[in-house]
């Protein structure tokens, strides 16, 4: 199909040219830090991998990454299904399939700081409006800034406002491809609701999906503005993610040997994970 | 027909919720604020919104992101396009490997390159303008542009440019004069997405910048901790941050659908 043209290579320099200038020397620089020690002055000493063998042993490190994991297990098991579900349920043609886009598509185009403050007033336990209703309508009390159980749920409940959108419209433009006359004939066969969904939707769905799960997997691990405005890591570390503890450690104490370090090992894992995802969920069409 | 409609109007309440509560925080005096609770604003104000109009480090702010992120836009989608066509016409030495390569930059924390970014754009000159922070932010977008523009032009059959080199075309003429304009839609899906990444994205965009491009995310986060915690002045910034993203939408609402359905599926 493709021709063989190597003369391709000069459509795709630009793109070269640019990403290796953001990727490459950002990328060396946080490698040559992670192998010295710096007092500061502009001198560093060359320290090997005591950085890399410090953070293996390092509980703080184990705790922040168990949470992060915690957290991306969560919002992966709650968007994907509710961000389907929601995408069936859409109309769709017609007036309010604009609508429904629309406003859908609205919390993703809020600055992420922005979402955070938001979600910050509105969570506020008396002048709130999900605060004030928690707290004098239902009687529970509920204040993230002290209960660790409060923080969590107020993240989760965040991101799944701000990113299931990204999952609807993505498994809605999958549904809408599907063409009628699938349906008609599952029709015929008299096939149940669950089966048209298992044996019509899903598949063609997924390939979108695919695109959904790695999509809220990248992001939702590289999170760092929208909880830090929030809890800023708080109550104590509960809510202390990878991103927001690298950075403490990079720009807060300066600790630019273990900050680089963990850097690498962070986007290892990122990178890792990732493919695994890619690799199963693909694995059938290799066949 | 019924409950399932229940469902999507449930998820789009809980979805404007918040917003309803920043906008009326932003119409409320910080007294009223402070005072307690009220479901809507007791006494109307626009004062806020008149702070903001009215002292140029707040509008500057938004001046500076609407300049950035424009200007994003505009240098991804231009190199993105031919490298995309190259990716779905022609089989290069290492083509695999380049494209998973580029993939991979989307998949770095961003909090990873903060510090190597701040380095690297002073060594160069473009620390605090706008032009540091369009090409800081390439570094995700033009994977992400590749890739959207690639899907939709795998959909385009190869005759098409067979048809018109055999009728006499160039191929900057083919590419601008007809190829382009049959990937419309896919142009216009790439670039809301790189108008949306960079329009959200703040660490970046405020470690690159100190006073001349600084975006209005940034000049939100400096005022809330500097002038105590002035909620309804914050509120009214960030209800005003929504407006350009809801433009956006509004302009490529029919082309999302059918945007993705034609990129990927």
């Amino acid at each position: 199909m493709k021709t063989q043209n190597q003369k391709a290579w000069f459509f795709v320099l630009p793109v070269l040219l640019l990403v290796a200038f953001n990727a490459l020397i950002p990328m060396m620089t946080v490698v040559n830090y992670s192998v010295q020690e710096t007092f500061g002055n502009n001198l560093f000493f060359w320290q090997g991998l005591d950085w890399f063998q410090n953070l293996m042993r390092s509980e703080r490190f184990h705790a922040a990454l168990g949470r992060q994991f915690m957290f991306t297990g969560l919002i992966l098991l709650i968007e994907i299904p509710l961000g389907v579900a929601i995408a069936m349920s859409m109309p769709r043609k017609g007036f309010w399939v604009s609508v429904c886009l629309v406003t859908m598509a609205l919390p993703m185009l809020i600055p992420w700081n922005v979402v955070g403050a938001m979600w910050n007033i509105f969570t506020l336990p008396d002048i709130g409006l999900m605060g004030y209703f928690l707290n004098h309508v239902m009687g529970i009390p509920y204040d993230m800034t002290q209960n660790v159980f409060a923080a969590w749920v107020t993240i989760i409940v965040m991101d799944v406002w701000h990113w299931t959108s990204l999952v609807v419209l993505l498994s809605y433009a999958g549904l809408v491809s599907i063409p009628e006359a699938y349906y008609q004939a599952a029709k015929i066969d008299g096939a149940s609701n669950f089966a048209v969904f298992r044996f019509i939707q899903l598949p063609k769905m997924k390939n979108v999906l695919t695109i959904a799960v790695l999509l809220r997997f990248i992001d939702s691990f590289n999170i760092y503005t929208e909880p830090f405005v929030l809890t800023g890591g708080g109550p104590g570390n509960s809510t202390t993610l990878l991103s927001i503890d690298l950075v403490k450690i990079a720009l807060g104490q300066f600790d630019l040997g273990p900050a680089a370090a963990m850097s690498l090992i962070y986007f290892a894992i990122t990178l890792l994970v990732s493919w695994l995802f890619f690799t199963l969920m693909t694995k059938d069409d290799a066949r | 027909m019924q409950k399932r409609s229940l469902v999507t109007i449930a998820y789009i309440l809980f979805l404007l919720l918040p917003i309803y509560w920043l906008v009326a925080m932003s119409f409320k005096t910080t007294n009223e604020i402070l005072s307690g609770f009220s479901l809507f604003p007791e006494t109307f104000t626009l004062a806020n919104y008149a702070v903001i109009f009215t002292d140029p480090t707040w509008y500057m702010g938004y001046v500076n992101s609407i300049i950035y992120v424009t200007l994003n836009t505009i240098i991804s989608i231009a190199v993105a396009l031919p490298a995309a066509y190259a990716f779905s016409r022609y089989r290069f030495l290492g083509d695999k490997q380049l494209f998973f390569w580029l993939l991979t930059n989307r998949m770095a924390p961003a909090a990873v390159f903060a510090l190597p970014f701040f380095q690297l754009y002073s060594s160069v000159g473009l620390f605090d303008t706008h032009l540091a922070v369009a090409l800081a932010h390439c570094l995700f977008n033009i994977p992400l542009a590749v890739w959207i523009l690639e899907g939709f032009m795998g959909g385009i059959p190869k005759e098409l440019d067979e048809t018109a080199y055999v009728d006499g075309y160039s191929f900057p003429r083919f590419f601008v004069t007809i190829f382009i304009p049959s990937i419309k839609a896919g142009v216009g899906v790439a670039a809301f997405f790189c108008f949306m990444f960079s329009w959200v994205e703040l660490l970046l965009g405020k470690t690159l910048t100190a006073v001349a491009a600084k975006p209005i995310a940034a000049t939100m986060t400096k005022t809330a901790s500097n002038a105590g915690y002035e909620l309804g002045l914050l509120a009214a910034a960030g209800t005003l941050t929504i407006i350009p993203g809801a433009i956006v939408i509004y302009f490529v609402r029919n082309y999302i659908a059918k945007g993705f359905a034609m990129g990927r599926v």
